[in-house]
């Protein structure tokens, strides 16, 4: 579907929903509210936009709305792209899962949740991707510091801030 | 057991063991990141580890003698990197490849441990981003040599000297 053509129709069928935003590339780009973001995205599958290319997260700290979740869909007939913008609350950001519509939404949620702490309801099995399991806080997180829990060390060496905390396996080294 | 033409050669049981150890230094098959293409090239004709029996690059760590740690270790790789070099038959050795595995390189930062020395102990540093073929060749044979002399005995021999 061209971009007027896809901007006609959401006019049409989701007016308060969906809002237009200026695009610097060719791929046309909304922001949609959360709570209508799974009926948009359904409305693109049946249009034709079949394949999810990836879920992405964005901390625009310390501006507020703080967080965005970006969606950019394929049509693979007509190689057309769209992107959705979505901005979840700041405080204890939710989102709603797509993992039902596309398979390969579950990891890319997982790994949004897992840098930014974005959490997405009603994903089947939304734990960390990339970090261990036992990892406190959101890495790509803007307030989150440069090198982690190493940062909060109170060192008079360098050697005491570069120190490998994890706990050790069992057995003998 | 007859001698032929009278001809014999006279060692002792530690030296023909460590010679042994030198000759046959099987390196575990374990990339990390950009150093591991780099250690491709160890076993390739253009360096050809074979000339100094270390080409066999093993699957298994119940098979090798030599990790080389050839990247940076992130910090999910941590617990991996030490389960595999408690699997390793003893004895053992350690090349830590390149500037990452040595001190964690350009990557200060809350994902990478900074210096594998911190997870287990390391025989020979090798620095470089990433160090050539030639000076991870360099560090396999400068450790034949320390094995040979007995300086370096690896793992558990090590601890008990």
């Amino acid at each position: 579907m061209k971009p007027e053509a896809l901007s006609e129709s959401f006019a049409r069928s989701f007016p308060s929903e969906v809002e237009t935003l200026e695009t610097p590339f060719e791929i046309p780009q909304y922001r949609v509210k959360p709570e209508s973001l799974r009926v948009v995205l359904q409305f693109l599958k049946q249009q034709g936009y079949t394949m999810l290319l990836d879920i992405g997260g964005v901390d625009y700290h310390p501006k507020s709305p703080r967080f965005e979740v970006v969606y950019h869909l394929l049509d693979i007939q007509s190689n057309d792209r769209v992107r959705l913008r979505c901005s979840p609350q700041d405080e204890d950001p939710v989102v709603p899962s797509v993992a039902d519509l596309w398979a390969s939404a579950a990891p890319a949620e997982r790994e949004v949740f897992d840098l930014f702490g974005v959490r997405f309801s009603g994903h089947p099995n939304l734990t960390r991707i990339l970090m261990p399991d036992d990892w406190e806080g959101y890495p790509l997180r803007k307030d989150y510091p440069l090198r982690g829990p190493r940062d909060e060390v109170e060192a008079k060496f360098a050697a005491e801030r570069n120190r490998y905390y994890a706990p050790k396996l069992a057995g003998d080294l | 057991m007859e001698m032929t033409n009278g001809q014999f050669y006279v060692t002792s049981v530690d030296k023909f063991a460590r010679w042994a150890q030198k000759s046959s230094m099987w390196p575990l098959t374990f990339g990390l990141a950009c150093c591991a293409i780099e250690m491709m090239n160890l076993v390739a004709p253009r360096y050809d580890a074979a000339r100094f029996g270390a080409e066999v690059f093993r699957a298994s760590p119940r098979q090798a003698d030599l990790l080389i740690v050839s990247g940076r270790v992130a910090n999910k790789m941590a617990p991996v990197i030490q389960q595999i070099y408690q699997q390793m038959p003893e004895p053992k050795w350690v090349v830590a490849m390149g500037a990452c595995a040595a001190s964690g390189g350009i990557f200060d930062n809350y994902a990478v441990v900074q210096g594998v020395d911190h997870l287990i102990p390391v025989d020979i540093y090798v620095p470089g981003c990433p160090p050539t073929p030639d000076a991870v060749l360099d560090a396999v044979l400068k450790l034949q040599d320390s094995i040979q002399s007995g300086r370096s005995k690896g793992g558990v021999m090590a601890r008990e000297a």
